[in-house]
């Protein structure tokens, strides 16, 4: 989903970096409060950064026969909500914009408004709408959806950028997509798995914090421990 | 082996099989199999818009794609080694916590 330096011509480049801007300075201010409140919790912040980290440096082959990396920002979405992962993907963004020729410093903006912003809050929602379902469905389904959301954002920004000579935009969005829709399906069910895993195991040593965080609920902690002993 | 752990098994196996078959079957296409979507995106836009020309290039590029693999290997490294230090904090405080509380019976891990 990373838009190569310079691939977003200036007017664009500008838009979305005005766009995602703000998310990123109330993510700060959002994470500084975080620590100042809880320091406890620089603990699972820092995980939360490292899955991001980890998981983008991965790119997986895909039954499209390409391949493509998960973005690991519903980890951090579920623990901490949105406004922590845009400051902690853009982190990211800009490691292998600076460091990896991946991405880019003009096309931050861009990228950073689809993997730390549009992903994050779509992960959110869905995470939300479908907790009541159980832990391991509403954490799967952040994952997967922070993924395949932010590769819909790029698919989005990419056709407004360069129309189909024929399409239009509409015809740009269906060639984008075919190149990066299917190939991020699988992607985005290992995205959601391993989301899942790492909250199981958090879940599982560290209760107690996932209880303040707001992801665990109480009668759900005995239940964790419960399928530990069996 | 409880069933937390169990699960937790079937859950990177799961990861591990999505990855690995594409890989198994040869699904890989064209002159460069299983090449980055990103690059593909790239390509569909210079073939479309010929008289694109990128506008600023990046400040810095890995002389080689064996610098870039291993860039890409120490973010992995970095991200991995600070979650597992995490993972393995969370697991020892607990296990501390039970020590000195001792009112639930050991763990069967």
């Amino acid at each position: 989903m990373h838009i190569a330096e310079g691939f977003l011509p200036p007017v664009h480049a500008a838009a979305w970096t005005v766009a995602a801007a703000p998310f990123v300075v109330h993510g700060v201010r959002a994470v500084v409060r975080q620590v100042r409140e809880d320091p406890d919790s620089k603990l699972l912040l820092g995980a939360a950064g490292a899955f991001t980290f980890v998981l983008s440096a991965l790119k997986i082959p895909s039954v499209t026969g390409s391949s493509s990396h998960p973005t690991g920002t519903g980890l951090g979405t579920v623990l901490f909500r949105p406004p922590v992962m845009a400051v902690l993907g853009t982190i990211v963004l800009l490691f292998q914009a600076l460091l990896l020729a991946h991405g880019g410093l003009t096309t931050l903006g861009a990228n950073a408004f689809s993997m730390a912003v549009a992903g994050p809050w779509i992960a959110y929602g869905a995470y939300r709408a479908t907790r009541r379902f159980g832990l391991a469905i509403s954490v799967f389904l952040a994952g997967a959806l922070a993924n395949l959301a932010t590769y819909g954002v790029t698919t989005l920004q990419l056709a407004l950028a360069f129309p189909d000579p024929t399409g239009g935009i509409a015809g740009a969005v269906a060639k984008f997509g075919s190149i990066f829709a299917i190939t991020q399906i699988p992607l985005a069910v290992v995205e959601g798995l391993l989301t899942v895993l790492v909250v199981r195991l958090l879940a599982h040593n560290s209760p107690k914090e996932l209880l303040r965080l707001g992801v665990l609920r109480r009668s759900e902690t005995t239940a964790t421990a419960e399928e530990a002993r069996s | 082996m409880s069933r937390f752990t169990r699960t937790n098994i079937l859950l990177l196996l799961a990861v591990v099989l999505l990855a690995a078959v594409p890989l198994l079957l040869g699904l890989g296409q064209g002159e460069e199999p299983f090449s980055g979507a990103d690059s593909r995106a790239e390509s569909a836009i210079t073939e479309d818009h010929p008289t694109y020309e990128p506008w600023f290039s990046s400040v810095f590029e890995p002389p080689s794609g064996e610098v870039e693999s291993g860039l890409f290997a120490v973010q992995a490294a970095l991200g991995a080694g600070v979650l597992g230090y995490c993972l393995g904090v969370v697991r020892t405080r607990r296990r501390n916590d039970r020590r000195t509380t001792a009112t639930e019976p050991g763990p069967t891990t």
